[in-house]
């Protein structure tokens, strides 16, 4: 009875996620497709949730559904104000729809036999035995903020590298932002009250990384929803501190920390982000520290600059 | 008995939930529509919270629960009004002064 | 037969394969920028399907760090193909 209602729940969850996928890409308005995305998001949430994946439940509605969404949701409001007019409308070539159907068809094929073929007969423990078995000396409880900070720590600097290269290109196209209107009562006493809770929740998410569902990237994540928030209701700064070097300093000092430490303990002696094991609990939570900070500030920047915005003069480049 | 108690607490949440998506489907006018999933969908969070609260009898649980209602109650209203302010300056056209 | 990762696994599969033809169609840019990460979202799909062990046993946590990752890196990268759509926009209007 028990397994019926699961893959009842099941069957619900995914054809509610297909139906979403489909409609959010065929419906002929693209804001009704936008706003079809974001229930898509909220039912994929549920689905890592119920996949046993509440670390990555929190990340995707976070940043996969929220900022996403808001991002999508400015650049169309842009997109409106100026619409392009070099956009090609030739009409579509029919040879070249048929071969794309034909070569999906055939991509589905290969690799549902692939997923098939491979949960049969190639069933592989995985490295999640050697995660669990060295679990108690990696500093935390969490096994998902282990391989991110501890085991893979190496990807995961990578990662912020990634997140720091993508910001230093959407600012180097110098975009203007056009602020928001100051927002009304209703939209401003929301804010007021929100604010400092996301902030709390952030650090809060933060902390307890080390042992429940949470870490840097979930507390970055929250942070930044939090200056979208300002930034909609009109402070244009969006949170960000004001002066510059500040700016800069916050943006940098995920990938800094990183380096210093795993530099430094090389210095020590060990290899690079080698961490000793008595060590590696504070170790970790200062990485996380500076990465939610970094996170967080390369996350605004990221929505900031997708904002919709006639270039009325060319202001000097404010990162 | 408690388990009974939420199960029911539960099944009038969700028949306000129902409730609240059949009005989004088939009352005619944003307004009303606007009406009926922001009621309705905070008074059936509402109870299921309850309902879940009192399965679950741990104070911590709890307190996350209420300020997950409370949240909600928040950004639904406000979004609420937004959506209405801004259907409304569609309507009439911009505030001139 | 019918285990759960293989059901998510082939709904991952059906949603990548969609999303990717809409992506290569002539449509407008946001749509595809959607289809994009429609198909991102079916590709973590099939990583936490495969990544999960049934209802007793913790799920493998390797596959939740790239999918972790990956969100946070798709992010980045929609936002850096709307700049640069915006700033292509600007240059041609403005010729």
């Amino acid at each position: 009875m028990e397994t019926l209602i699961w893959n009842l729940f099941d069957v619900l969850l995914l054809t509610a996620l297909l139906a979403l996928g489909w409609s959010a890409l065929s419906t002929s308005n693209l804001r009704k497709g936008i706003a079809l995305f974001i229930a898509f998001g909220l039912v994929l949430s549920l689905i890592w949730a119920r996949l046993k994946a509440p670390d990555i439940a929190l990340a995707e509605a976070a940043i996969g559904t929220g900022l996403t969404g808001a991002l999508l949701l400015a650049a169309l409001r842009d997109e409106e104000s100026a619409p392009a007019e070099t956009s090609v409308q030739e009409p579509g070539n029919r040879f070249y729809a048929y071969l794309l159907m034909l070569v999906t068809i055939i991509l589905t094929l290969i690799l549902g036999w692939g997923l098939i073929d491979a949960l049969m007969n190639r069933q592989h423990p995985g490295l999640a035995y050697d995660v669990f078995a060295q679990l108690d000396q990696s500093g935390v409880s969490n096994p998902v903020t282990a391989v991110l900070l501890n085991f893979r720590a190496y990807d995961t600097f990578l990662e912020l590298a990634v997140l720091l290269a993508a910001v230093l290109g959407i600012r180097s196209l110098n975009i203007t932002r056009q602020p928001y209107l100051k927002a009304g009562p209703v939209l401003s006493g929301l804010t007021v009250w929100l604010v400092p809770v996301l902030i709390l929740m952030s650090a809060y998410l933060l902390w307890v990384g080390a042992h429940a569902p949470g870490g840097a990237f979930q507390a970055g994540a929250v942070l930044a929803a939090a200056g979208v928030l300002l930034r909609l209701s009109g402070y244009p700064a969006a949170g960000l501190p004001a002066r510059l070097l500040i700016r800069r300093a916050f943006m940098i000092i995920g990938v800094l920390v990183f380096a210093m430490i795993g530099l430094g303990l090389m210095v020590l002696g060990r290899g690079f982000l080698d961490y000793p094991v008595a060590w590696s609990g504070s170790l970790i939570l200062l990485i996380e520290t500076a990465a939610t900070l970094s996170i967080a500030t390369i996350l605004i920047m990221a929505f900031l600059a997708g904002e919709s915005g006639e270039p009325e003069h060319q202001e000097k480049p404010s990162c | 008995m408690t388990e009974l108690i939420a199960i029911a607490l539960i099944t009038v949440g969700l028949m306000f939930f129902i409730a609240g998506s059949i009005g989004l489907l088939r009352l005619p006018d944003l307004y009303s529509r606007l009406h009926a999933l922001t009621k309705a969908d905070n008074v059936g969070l509402g109870m299921m919270i309850l309902g879940i609260i009192i399965i679950s009898g741990d104070l911590l649980t709890s307190l996350k629960l209420i300020l997950v209602w409370l949240l909600v109650l928040a950004s639904s209203a406000a979004s609420a009004h937004l959506i209405a302010q801004r259907a409304r300056r569609r309507e009439r056209g911009l505030w001139k002064p | 037969m019918l285990s759960v990762p293989l059901i998510y696994g082939l709904a991952g599969i059906l949603l990548f394969t969609f999303a990717l033809r809409v992506a290569l169609s002539r449509v407008a840019f946001l749509r595809r920028v959607l289809a994009i990460n429609v198909a991102g979202a079916g590709i973590f799909l099939v990583f936490i399907a495969t990544a999960y062990k049934g209802a007793e046993q913790a799920a493998d946590p390797v596959p939740h760090a790239l999918v972790l990752t990956g969100i946070v890196v798709a992010f980045s990268a929609t936002a850096l193909a709307i700049a640069l759509a915006r700033r292509l926009n600007r240059s041609a209007d403005n010729d």
